[in-house]
């Protein structure tokens, strides 16, 4: 038996990837759009105490994921993404870091509540997680296949049998070919690609409702990156796991997302279906960073640039942290921080401008 | 602007229109191998065959893009390029002069010509050093300038490049990445050089970021008439900036073509492969696209396959390609690829 259930893959099959006999646990027809909430996080505050001050990382953060979706969540580097994600399961450094006020439901609890040895049940359980470097997050004495073995071990009832054939299964799974051999391996014996993979497995383990992927193909070529991505396309097609992926590139969100939620200083400033948000941008930073991109499959205009530097976050925003780089800036940005409200159906934004009708939201 | 360089002649002709004719750099037959030494006697036991022969021309005034995966040898062609390192086998001619057999002395004459910028602007900048010393490093060191000449010509630098002259005394700590990244090009043009490498300079910056050095680049490029090796692994990025493009894989170019030949008809599998996984910032688009998805890794370089590098992972490798290395040919004009099939 495999590790959900399904007769073992024998070496022939597995060669062809994925696995013909792999069965989806869920009827066709239901994906998406159930609109079933796996995970609602309200008002999610964490700063960190530093020398320099108080560095106000994630600034009142609401946001659902459903179940099976694909969420995307999209920013520069030091929007928060990290700690948000991190902070749901009280992964960041405590201390230096805070989580100052905010709830976390999942199967009708407050994460922030529980104990610390429940938890642990949760993460790496029903909660997988994928890190931009799996070099830090394997351990490097432990073999691949024994850092799987030990997640089922922890989560399941599986014996060690059990979870030997398993774990095997599962590096088939994910496409990487010896896996018999493989199990033996250590991290440091493996490319990063392959590595990555390792932690795939991993997260997968213990067949999780929900895998949050903080930028898992960032530190790798475009053809691994297209070998991942495809990986976690056909997983979540045939699990109906939801994911939080999270990156930088507007690309790899573009083709995988449902949903996308981008970030800028510590806030969600747009959230959209991932089409509205491609056709119809509403945050000035989201129109900026569109317009910056060059397209392969286009011979490009001139790129626009965002003028000014991503700002720091050493104070709580009381005006629209964007401001200081926006060309709609007007009076009421600086005195008052913009909430994010819906302008349209699954479309909110945290803009005091409207950028179509080219006037103010609301009448100040 | 900068007055002795304005005097330069010739605009950069508009992207994709660069005459070929007027070389500046050609490269033939360059190898470059890194020894790989073992044991208590450090005994040579092999070699990393980081550039195994390749062959390319760089027109004055464009921009030839080098891509390919990490680990493929674009770095190593580029500092081979500068004699920052030197070549195994081959031959570096930079405007007339070639550069592998020239003594020392007079490869450090023409340093001033050909300059780098590189990828992380935290590593490249000397943290103890002020701006003004960092850019006025190379300025001091092969021009006789005054102390207010120099200061002089360091201000008019900082503000080509788009920074507050006001700010020379300041550490580069005190920058942002997309500023320390500025700061590394005015170094570079400093000298008003012909030539620059441009190793993944926007690789380490935020995409916001990453549109200002670019249109800066550019911008410099025509008012400077310069000729840029951009080095990247963002093809979109590559598309965007060059004139022409070079795909290496494993040490060797396995295809050179203009920009658009190169993204609209590949002919290598591999560059086939590299286009096809480039995510486009679009969903419509990325929802219809088929994708060749490439098994495996790239080989390492100390321990290359036989035949055709890229065989192991070639999509179409027939058993020709693992015992016949193909040959590099052209096979439309200024269009060359090594693989046996592509017509
Ligand atoms: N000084 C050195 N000694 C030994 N091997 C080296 C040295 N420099 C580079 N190499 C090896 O040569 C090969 C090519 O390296 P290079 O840095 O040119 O790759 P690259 O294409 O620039 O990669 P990246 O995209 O990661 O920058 C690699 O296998 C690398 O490990
Ligand atoms: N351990 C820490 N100590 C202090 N500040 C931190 C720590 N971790 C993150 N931060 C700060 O929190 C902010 C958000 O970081 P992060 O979530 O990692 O950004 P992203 O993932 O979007 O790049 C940044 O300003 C970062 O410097
Ligand atoms: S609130 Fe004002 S400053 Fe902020 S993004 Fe909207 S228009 Fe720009
Ligand atoms: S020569 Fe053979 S292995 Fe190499 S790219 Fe062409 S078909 Fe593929
Ligand atoms: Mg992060
Ligand atoms: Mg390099």
């Amino acid at each position: 038996m495999s590790w959900w259930g399904q007769p073992t893959i024998d070496d022939e099959e597995s060669l062809r990837y994925p696995p013909a006999h792999v069965q989806s646990r869920r009827p066709s027809g239901i994906r998406l759009s159930q609109n079933k909430p796996a995970l609602e996080v309200t008002d999610l505050k964490t700063v960190f105490d530093t020398q320099d001050g108080v560095v106000h990382a994630v600034n009142g953060v609401s946001f659902t994921l459903n179940e099976g979706e694909f969420l995307g969540v999209v920013g520069e580097s030091g929007s928060g993404k990290s700690v948000t994600m991190m902070s749901l399961l009280k992964l960041i450094p405590m201390p230096p870091g805070r989580i100052d006020s905010g709830t976390v439901f999942f199967g009708g609890q407050d994460l922030l509540t529980l104990e610390l040895d429940e938890l642990r049940k949760v993460r790496g359980g029903q909660i997988g997680f994928i890190f931009q470097d799996p070099m830090t997050s394997l351990n490097p004495v432990l073999t691949v296949g024994r850092q799987i073995t030990e997640s089922l071990e922890l989560h399941t009832d599986q014996t060690r049998r059990e979870a030997d054939a398993a774990a095997e299964d599962l590096l088939k799974l994910v496409g990487i070919p010896d896996a018999g051999q493989r199990l033996k391996s250590y991290p440091h014996e493996l490319s990063g690609g392959m590595r990555q993979r390792v932690m795939i497995a991993i997260a997968l383990a213990c067949s999780p409702k929900v895998i949050i992927a903080d930028e898992p193909t960032t530190a790798l070529d475009v053809t691994i990156q297209a070998q991942i991505i495809e990986i976690v396309k056909e997983l979540r097609e045939r699990t109906g796991t939801a994911v939080i992926w999270i990156t930088h590139d507007l690309g790899v969100v573009a083709g995988l997302a449902d949903r996308v939620l981008v970030m800028y200083g510590g806030q969600i400033v747009e959230e959209a279906r991932v089409r509205d948000l491609y056709a119809r941008p509403a945050h000035p930073y989201t129109q900026g960073l569109l317009k910056s991109l060059p397209r392969l499959d286009q011979k490009g205009a001139e790129l626009q640039s965002i003028e000014g530097q991503p700002l720091s976050l050493y104070a709580p925003p009381t005006s629209c942290s964007f401001a200081p780089r926006c060309k709609f800036a007007f009076d009421r940005c600086s005195e008052e921080a913009p909430v994010l409200e819906e302008i349209a159906p699954d479309h909110k934004v945290a803009c005091w401008w409207n950028t179509e009708t080219e006037e103010p939201r609301h009448a100040s | 602007m900068l007055p002795d360089s304005a005097a330069t002649t010739t605009a950069a002709t508009a992207k994709g229109e660069v005459q070929p004719g007027q070389v500046l750099l050609s490269v033939q037959g360059l190898k470059k191998h890194f020894p790989i030494m073992k044991g208590v006697f450090r005994r040579q036991v092999g070699s990393v065959r980081a550039v195994d022969g390749v062959s390319f021309d760089i027109y004055r005034g464009e921009t030839l893009g080098l891509v390919g995966e990490s680990g493929s040898g674009k770095s190593t062609v580029g500092r081979v390029m500068l004699q920052l390192t030197p070549a195994t086998e081959g031959t570096v001619t930079f405007d007339g002069h070639e550069l592998t057999s020239l003594p020392a002395s007079e490869v450090r004459e023409l340093r001033p010509r050909m300059q780098m910028v590189f990828q992380d602007p935290h590593a490249s900048l000397n943290p103890r050093m002020t701006v003004a010393s960092i850019i006025g490093e190379p300025l001091k060191e092969h021009l006789s300038l005054s102390r207010s000449d120099r200061d002089l010509r360091i201000e008019e630098l900082l503000s080509v490049v788009g920074l507050d002259p006001t700010h020379a005394n300041r550490y580069p700590h005190e920058f942002s990445g997309g500023q320390r990244q500025r700061i590394g090009v005015a170094r570079a043009i400093a000298l008003n050089p012909d030539f620059i490498v441009c190793d993944e300079p926007i690789a380490a910056l935020d995409v916001s970021i990453q549109a200002q050095v670019v249109n800066l680049l550019l911008k410099l490029q025509k008012d400077l008439d310069l000729t840029y090796l951009f080095i990247s692994h963002d093809l979109s990025m590559v598309r965007h900036i060059a004139d022409r493009v070079a795909v290496m894989y494993l040490g060797n170019i396995v295809e050179l073509a203009s920009v658009d030949d190169l993204f609209e008809s590949p002919k290598h599998p591999y560059t086939q492969a590299l286009r096809s996984a480039v995510p486009v910032p679009d969903p419509v688009v990325e929802a219809s696209r088929v994708r060749v998805i490439l098994e495996g890794d790239m080989p390492s370089p100390a321990n290359p396959p036989s035949g055709c590098p890229f065989n192991t992972r070639c999509p179409i490798a027939e058993p020709r390609c693992s015992e016949e290395e193909p040959e590099w040919r052209e096979i439309t004009g200024g269009h060359w690829v090594a693989c046996h099939f592509a017509e």
